[in-house]
């Protein structure tokens, strides 16, 4: 599969994600906006390890070119799940303080 | 069109169509049906691609762990479709325009590139992908960022509890 069908469909994913955190206002749906365009760059990063994978697996069978890569969207997914609990736990806390998790509230953090 | 072709295609629509209901959906419940099904989605993609490693993760993680999370939080704050405060409709526009321009110039910038002609992903085969060869360079050439996840997964515990716990 050609790599610019990759990169198209992932820009289009990251632009939706960014659409939906400049549109909503609901801090949960900002954040899973921001998880959505977390996904879009793993997928984009897998397509390239196997572009990477299929130009040096020519030379060498055993090549391990673009394990890297993927190594990357396994610590990306570890980094996100921890944003996600530390990033609830904020908006539970922003919730149980205003009832509301409308993100214009956050403009004011103190008090 | 051959087998993987179409899969390829069923599976970019379905995730770009999940991905536009997440935003158009006024119940953040269907949002976080849809984001599933996204996270799905793109599994499959990571399985077309032999990245059999990252599917299964991708599923149990996100598609499991995370969203459930988002879900309980939004059954525990009980939130209505009516009480979700909406942007100004100018703003909307605004911000639809500014990630729609986004995306055109930089779809415009990759159909520019010369160097990206003629390179393709290799799809269904390769065994850089496979849980033997991804543990082999885990545990040998990245080990030191691995134990470090562990020390960021203690300190996102422990600010979890201390923001979640009440005063």
């Amino acid at each position: 599969m050609p790599i610019q069908y990759y990169i198209y469909l992932c820009l289009a994913l990251f632009s939706i994600g960014i659409i939906g955190v400049l549109t909503r206002r609901n801090a949960i749906i900002v954040f899973m906006c921001i998880e959505l365009m977390l996904n879009a760059v793993n997928l984009l990063l897998v397509a390239f390890s196997k572009m990477r994978y299929a130009a040096a697996v020519v030379a060498d069978q055993n090549t391990s070119v673009g394990v890297d890569g993927q190594l990357f969207v396994f610590f990306i997914m570890v980094v996100a799940a921890a944003e996600v609990s530390v990033g609830l736990a904020i908006i539970v806390m922003m919730y149980r303080n205003t009832h509301s998790v409308d993100i214009n509230f956050l403009n004011r953090l103190k008090n | 069109m051959s087998t993987i072709e179409i899969l390829f295609f069923f599976l970019s629509a379905l995730a770009i169509f999940s991905a536009i209901m997440v935003l158009v959906s006024k119940n953040p419940v269907h949002s976080v049906l849809w984001l599933i099904a996204v996270f799905f989605a793109i599994s499959g993609h990571y399985i077309l691609l032999n990245a059999q490693f990252l599917a299964i993760v991708n599923m149990i993680v996100y598609a499991g762990a995370i969203m459930v999370l988002f879900l309980f939080v939004i059954m525990l704050m009980n939130l209505n479709a009516e009480t979700e405060p909406q942007k100004h409709l100018w703003m909307k526009l605004a911000g639809v325009v500014s990630g729609g321009c986004f995306f055109l110039v930089l779809v415009s910038l990759v159909r520019q590139a010369t160097d990206l002609n003629g390179k393709t992903a290799l799809m269904k085969e390769g065994n850089i992908g496979l849980i033997k060869n991804l543990g082999k360079a885990l545990f040998s050439d990245f080990v030191v960022p691995f134990e470090i996840t562990s020390v960021l997964f203690l300190s996102a515990m422990v600010g979890a509890v201390v923001i979640g716990k009440k005063e």
